[in-house]
C-alpha cells in the first residue's frame, strides 16, 4: 500500500496495521523535515505529487519491494502540503519472517520512492528564496 | 488538430502561471507538445529532463497523443 496524504502522518496507527504473529521483524523508517540542505538554511519543504500516478508508481514499488525480499507486510505513506520543520515527510514501515529481509526491503522502499515517485519539493531558505529541488539548470543556481 | 488536457505540478505549475489548461495542439507525441509548449511559456526544463504521462500512466516521450488525453509533463522528482 502507498499512499499520499494531505494530513499529518499517524505512524502508530499505521505501524499497528502491520501486526502478524509470523512477522519476527518490523523495520520502520521516518523521513523528516531537516533544517539545512547543502550548507543553506532551510525553514520549511513544501511537497507536491501528482496523486494517480505517485499513488500507482508507489504502489509498484511496495509490491516489487514484497516479492523481491518475501515481506508479510509492507506501507508506505508520503505526506503533501507545507511542513515545518521536524515534521515528517515520509513513513515506510515493512514485515518479514526476519531482519535481514526487513531492513533490506524498507532500505528498497524508500530509495526507489525517491527516485522514480512523481512527488516533488520546494525548499524554502531562510533568506527568503525558494527553490524546487533537483530541478535547476544549467546557467542557473542550484540553490540561492 | 487534436485537443488535450494538460496538467502542470511544481515548477512547471509555477512557470505556466496555472495548474491546467484544455488546448489544441497539432504536436503527436507529448516531446512535441512539451517543445511547443516550452517556445510559448519558457519553461527552463530541457526536454531531455521531463518524464510524459498520459492518462494517469508513464509513456515513452514518441507516444502519439490521441484527442481527450489528459497529458502530464513530469520534472524531476525530489520524494523523500
Amino acid at each position: 500500500m502507498f499512499k499520499i496524504s494531505p494530513e499529518p502522518i499517524a505512524p502508530a496507527a499505521l505501524q499497528r496495521t502491520l501486526a502478524d504473529a509470523r512477522a519476527g521483524a518490523c523495520v520502520t523508517f521516518e523521513g523528516w523535515v531537516r533544517n539545512r540542505n547543502e550548507g543553506q538554511p532551510v525553514l520549511s519543504l513544501e511537497y507536491e505529487a501528482y496523486a494517480p500516478l505517485a499513488e500507482k508508481e508507489g504502489g509498484r514499488i511496495v509490491a516489487e519491494a514484497r516479492e523481491k525480499f518475501g515481506l508479510l507486510s509492507a506501507v508506505c505513506v508520503h505526506r503533501v502540503g507545507h511542513l515545518r520543520l521536524g515534521e515528517m515527510a515520509v513513513w515506510v514501515g515493512v514485515t518479514a519472517e526476519h531482519r535481514g529481509a526487513a531492513f533490506d526491503a524498507c532500505r528498497y522502499i524508500i530509495d526507489e520512492a525517491k527516485a522514480r515517485v512523481p512527488i516533488w519539493k520546494k525548499e524554502h531558505y531562510a533568506s527568503g528564496a525558494t527553490a524546487w529541488i533537483n530541478c535547476a539548470v544549467r546557467g542557473e543556481h542550484a540553490i540561492p | 488538430m487534436i485537443t488535450v488536457n494538460v496538467q502542470y505540478f511544481a515548477i512547471l505549475r509555477e512557470q505556466r502561471g496555472l495548474a491546467q489548461e484544455r488546448l489544441a495542439t497539432a504536436a503527436g507525441t507529448p516531446e512535441a507538445l512539451y517543445s511547443e509548449l516550452r517556445a510559448r511559456h519558457g519553461f527552463t526544463l530541457p526536454a531531455d529532463r521531463i518524464r510524459a504521462a498520459v492518462n494517469d500512466e508513464f509513456v515513452a516521450s514518441s507516444a502519439s497523443l490521441r484527442d481527450g488525453d489528459r497529458v502530464v509533463f513530469i520534472p524531476p522528482v525530489a520524494g523523500g
